[in-house]
């Protein structure tokens, strides 16, 4: 199949206006008489979900969590970039399409970009208007911080919560349509399956987490808002319920995936302290607005210290390397994430990694707090500070924070056009679900921006333009198809109850982690990535055969919610190695060890790699087919990345 | 350390439900309170009993999804969320008694796991500005004083977790109400529906059946995200002023 | 419903209605405090006597004696009220609970603390207000004008160590009642307030203490003094 990626003809600034022009609309009166499903209520869901609302449909909105408040994007901490320009450094929406496209390393579509660049500033007019504490300077107006991979001042914050805020807004915004009776909401909910009818979307089926009810629910147009998929690594920053179950399911009936391998690795976590961990934290990456990242110049000193043999505050200045300072002087320690995530394994490969594990670089604030005193520092981070010493029982206002890498976010997802449709009519995926806008790497504050972007500017125009072509009749869940997705739902339930085997549901997902954090993770190689796919097909057929999944169906059942997801996890886990292992060439987040510059960067191959991998499932047990969507640049110069 | 739990076990929300007491060995105290949890579920599934049912998510103190009334307190001894509660704040050979959030508004569906969902109804009832998507003003139109927009995020900081309910003794639920009242009072975007906002989310919160408040101030003592009471005193002062100027009779 | 008894029903209108009541009974204990210190006065009770006697003849007096009472009426049925109310919000409680960690425990025990409060007001009443308008009193006479020799009374009844002693215990009640209830009427009436908060804690903390301490010191020094 040819990937149409729909990107409107013209000019790059004057795309999405010719376009929003372009589209058909619905009427009025007619919007009542069409029905959409949300799945997933973070800030793509709540937002187009509102939106899709405010404008008339009927919505039906579903989350796995017991309220929309809680969906994940309200994890995030720093902020949300907007092209506003308010501080006069030279900000525009070209540059932060610029900004975007580069940090991406070249692997997304201009055209989204810049719509996404151009929205932006929309997202924060909104996010005032709906009462979002943003903070502000003295005199009254919006204030700025910088971030990673940028030479502006362009984040909106509010506090160390910045998500929370954005997705309470959403939020409110969504319960306001539940008042007007325009949402229906469905929490714990959880949708297990996509239904076509005739090649469209039509529908899904949903298990109810507390009675274990298998329902259908019909609509016009279906919306996977259902975030990422960084829980195939186990450890990851994500919720513990962060699932990939929606989009796979759709990609087994259709739907593309793309670039499943693009995955972002944060450098600013707290470090893995023992196996009981379950899950891992972030700390917002504006901390290295102020802290500095180093470690021992030398091994030697770096294995004292290990042993506690010495101190980390008695170590001299010249005995320290400032890694980041030393190679990055422009950049310093701002550069984006992947570059700054892959220093720190080298320094820890090396030997010079700090904590017990030798797993962990540091995170100084020593010079901020003598140059600008611990009040302001406090002001700044105050919240971060405090979860960092209730995590680990270090006080960073005296000792540096100890911080390591880890799964964060994905930049691949369902692919999707440039209307956010996927390649089933009718199907369309927001948010972190899909692939668009990021490339290979995701500069930081991105994702808010991205979230709301899609939810409240972009899918309420070109979900209209598909069902303006689309009969107005309804299909009634009694439709054959309804019904045998529903049984196909049922039955896979049933199969997993039935096995009865003697491990964990957790076993299997901790064990597909490793593999994929070993050899799919910050670094990888052909070699390793084809030891993977053997380990991960091996893992699959014990799954299936020895895994204990204790309880019935018609009951609150967290381990079968588990195991159901961490299924579908072990067969992305296969792809993404697919994808890794075709993907010759480094970019962004993935790393292929064969292809670097002599002095240790990311070299891409751009006369074979500039394409976007859109996988298609053809049948269990069969290899996916690759397609190859071509990223075409009209407007920027593909380049080497460099922050030095 | 060694530990022993007592936990609450109830089959359904229907079930009458009791304490089931649990030994558990080799805790390290890096854990948090909630990995200690997993640890005993994986040896409960090994064993083929049920695992302890509880609600969870975001594990890093902001999702507002983990509960749990420990040893008399919610959230436990800290003032944080479970989920940042560590191990290290218990002693080897201690007791641990673990109970879901009590409070008629908040009925037990399994386990140590609550049903929430009136918070989102009160949500429903006035707690958001009513703009449209689009529209709107550019967003530096409106200077708002630095100290109004920082009160107004110290408010909208709520987690909605529900401990302040299970820490009052009324099963009340004016700190949470109160702290999206306040915020959007605070603010000027908010003010338009401010009336009937205050009106109507106290009218809400009363129907779902919470309980009063007895200004005892245990809820801002065990809040995980210091919300302070005086915005229990704003709601009041917003409630007064609306009922006596608004126009709904 | 009209807005009125909408609002006065709600959880918020019920807990004004308490905290207006309370503010009236705390005013009013300042002003029966006044008139009960001069019991201490050595005079005989000349003073207490007129006192008590303006008392009883004023028509303004009379007025807001009867308010005084709708009010401990009110306070004391909102108050049941709200207790069941409060009580149904939970209809299945915890095993443990730690609310020394949150709270003080004056309130927590509010609606025990005014229990007291009550009986020792009816007792109270049973004891003076009762016998001084309905019972047989001795009278006594001063520059040649009759008065109710209300002081007897009292002086009588400050007599009787239990009474004395009931009396003092009840004052600590109506301290630790004060302790809570004279800040918590002003939040909720939403006089709350980064400035004047403070004062009006420390002012209430005073109060609490200081009133029922002298209130209670009349008994004693009159029982001493016999």
């Amino acid at each position: 199949m040819i990937l149409d990626s729909k990107i409107p003809e013209g000019p790059l600034a004057e795309k999405w206006t010719n376009h929003k022009f372009n589209v058909k609309l619905v009427n009025p009166a007619n919007k009542r008489k069409y029905d959409v499903i949300v799945v997933g209520t973070g800030l793509a869901g709540a937002s187009a979900a509102a939106s899709l609302a405010e404008l008339g449909y009927n919505v039906k909105a579903f989350c796995f969590q017991d309220s929309p408040r809680r969906a994940h994007s309200i994890a995030a901490q720093g902020g949300i970039n907007a092209a506003k320009n308010y501080q006069n450094d030279g900000d525009s929406v070209y540059r932060l399409f610029y900004d975007t496209i580069k940090g991406g390393d070249y692997r997304a579509r201009e055209g989204n970009v810049y719509r996404l660049a151009q929205v932006s500033v929309n997202i924060i007019d909104q996010c005032v208007a709906q009462g979002v504490p943003f903070a502000r300077e003295y005199g009254g107006l919006l204030a700025n911080r910088s971030f990673g991979g940028a030479q502006v001042s362009r984040t909106f914050y509010a506090k160390g919560q910045t998500g929370q805020q954005l997705l309470l807004g959403a939020y409110s915004a969504l319960s306001r349509q539940v008042a007007n009776g325009k949402v229906k909401l469905y929490p714990r909910t959880e949708m297990m399956d996509v239904v076509m009818v005739d090649g469209k979307a039509r529908g899904i089926v949903t298990r109810n987490l507390i009675t274990g009810a298998i329902e259908s629910h019909s609509a016009h147009a279906v919306l996977l808002c259902t975030g990422g998929y960084g829980n195939v690594f186990f450890l990851s920053t994500n919720a513990m319920g962060s699932n990939v179950t929606a989009a796979w399911r759709a990609h087994k009936k259709g739907a593309y995936f793309a670039n499943p391998s693009f995955t972002q690795i944060h450098p600013t976590c707290i470090p893995v302290s023992g196996d009981h961990q379950s899950k891992l934290t972030l700390m917002s990456e504006s901390l290295r607005n102020d802290g500095r990242v180093w470690v021992p110049a030398t091994v030697e000193t770096a294995e004292k210290l290990r042993k506690g043999q010495i101190k980390v505050n008695d170590i001299k200045e010249e005995d320290r390397d400032y890694y980041l300072e030393r190679k990055y002087p422009s950049f310093g320690n701002l550069v984006p994430r992947d570059v700054a995530s892959r220093n720190a394994k080298y320094v820890c490969d090396e030997g010079r990694g700090v904590n017990e594990t030798g797993e962990a670089v540091f995170l100084d604030f020593r010079d901020a707090i003598k140059r600008d005193g611990e009040a302001t520092i406090k002001a700044k981070y105050g919240n971060l500070f405090d979860m960092y010493q209730q995590i680990t029982g270090d006080n960073p206002y005296q000792v540096p924070m100890m911080i390591y890498p880890a799964v964060h976010y994905t930049m691949g997802g369902l692919w999707v056009d440039y209307n956010l449709m996927t390649t089933i009519p009718g199907l369309y995926a927001l948010g972190e679900a899909n692939f668009s806008d990021h490339g290979a790497n995701r500069l930081g504050a991105s994702a808010l921006m991205q979230g709301l972007a899609d939810g409240y500017f972009v899918a309420p125009y070109t979900i209209g333009d598909y069902l303006a072509q689309n009969p107005i009749e309804r299909i009634l869940t009694d439709h054959p198809e309804f019904k045998k997705a529903e049984k196909e739902v049922s039955d896979r339930i049933q199969k997993l109850l039935s096995i009865k085997g003697d491990k964990t549901v957790d076993f299997y997902h901790k064990k597909l982690g490793k593999i994929m954090w070993d050899y799919c993770g910050m670094a990888r190689t052909a070699d390793g990535l084809t030891k993977a796919k053997a380990m991960i097909k091996e893992l699959k057929k014990e799954f299936w055969t020895n895994v204990n999944v204790l309880g019935a169906n018609e009951e609150l059942n967290q381990s079968l919610e588990k195991a159901n997801r961490v299924a579908d996890f072990i067969e992305l886990g296969e792809l993404m190695v697919d994808d890794a292992l075709n993907r010759n060439e480094s970019c962004g987040g993935h790393f292929r060890e064969e292809y670097q510059t002599p002095e240790g960067e990311a070299l891409r191959d751009d006369e074979n790699f500039a394409f976007v991998s859109a996988w298609k499932y053809l049948g269990e047990g069969l290899e996916e087919e690759l397609n190859k969507e071509p990223l075409v640049f009209e407007n920027v110069k593909l380049t080497q990345r460099s922050y030095k | 350390m060694n530990l022993t739990l007592k936990i609450w076990r109830q089959k359904n929300n229907t079930d009458k439900g009791a304490f089931k007491e649990y030994k558990i060995a080799d805790i390290s105290e890096d854990m948090s309170f909630l990995e200690m949890l997993d640890v005993l579920n994986e040896q409960l599934s090994t064993k083929g009993e049920d695992p302890v049912h509880f609600d969870h998510d975001c594990r890093e103190g902001i999702c507002g999804m983990c509960s749990l009334y420990i040893n008399g307190n919610p959230h436990g001894p800290q003032q944080t969320t479970t989920c940042q509660l560590h191990m290290r704040s218990f002693k080897d050979g201690d007791v641990i008694t673990i109970e879901p959030w009590r409070a008629k508004a908040f009925p037990v569906l399994k386990d140590l796991v609550v049903d929430r969902s009136s918070f989102d109804r009160i949500i429903q009832a006035g707690g958001y500005v009513s703009v449209n998507t689009g529209g709107v003003p550019d967003a530096n139109e409106i200077p708002i004083p630095k100290s109004i927009a920082d009160l107004a995020m110290d408010a909208a900081q709520c987690i909605g977790c529900g401990a302040c309910v299970a820490a009052c003794k009324n099963a009340s639920a004016m700190l949470f109400t109160s702290a999206k009242v306040s915020q959007l009072a605070l603010l000027p975007q908010g003010q338009v529906e401010r009336k009937i906002r205050a009106e109507n989310m106290v009218a809400q919160m009363d129907a779902e059946g919470f309980g009063a408040c007895t200004n005892t101030g245990a809820c801002e003592a065990e809040c995980p995200k210091g919300i302070s009471i005086t915005n229990i005193a704003r709601m009041n002062r917003e409630y007064f002023s609306a009922v006596l100027s608004s126009d709904t009779v | 419903m009209s807005w009125v008894s909408k609002t006065l029903n709600s959880t918020l209108g019920r807990k004004v209605l308490m905290a207006l009541t309370g503010l009236f009974l705390i005013l009013f204990l300042v002003v029966h405090l006044a008139g009960n210190l001069q019991l201490l006065i050595p005079d005989g009770g000349e003073a207490f006597n007129k006192y008590a006697a303006t008392m009883a003849n004023n028509p303004f007096i009379k007025v807001v004696s009867i308010g005084n009472f709708a009010f401990i009426l009110i306070h004391v049925i909102y108050s049941i009220i709200l207790s069941r109310h409060n009580k149904k919000s939970r209809p299945v409680g915890y095993s443990i609970t730690k609310a020394s960690s949150n709270s003080t425990w004056a309130s927590r025990n509010m609606g025990i603390l005014g229990t007291f409060l009550l009986i020792f007001i009816l007792v109270h009443l049973k004891g003076f207000y009762y016998e001084v308008k309905f019972g047989s009193i001795p009278m006594t006479t001063y520059e040649g004008v009759e008065f109710k020799d209300v002081f007897a009374i009292v002086s009588a009844a400050y007599s009787n160590v239990l009474y004395v002693a009931f009396y003092v215990l009840s004052m600590g009640f109506l301290a630790f009642h004060l302790s809570h209830g004279f800040a918590s009427a002003f939040q909720t009436l939403g006089l709350n307030h980064v400035k004047y908060s403070p004062l009006i804690r420390k002012v209430g903390l005073v109060f609490s203490i200081l009133i029922p301490a002298l209130f209670a010191l009349i008994p004693l020094v009159m029982f001493f003094q016999n």
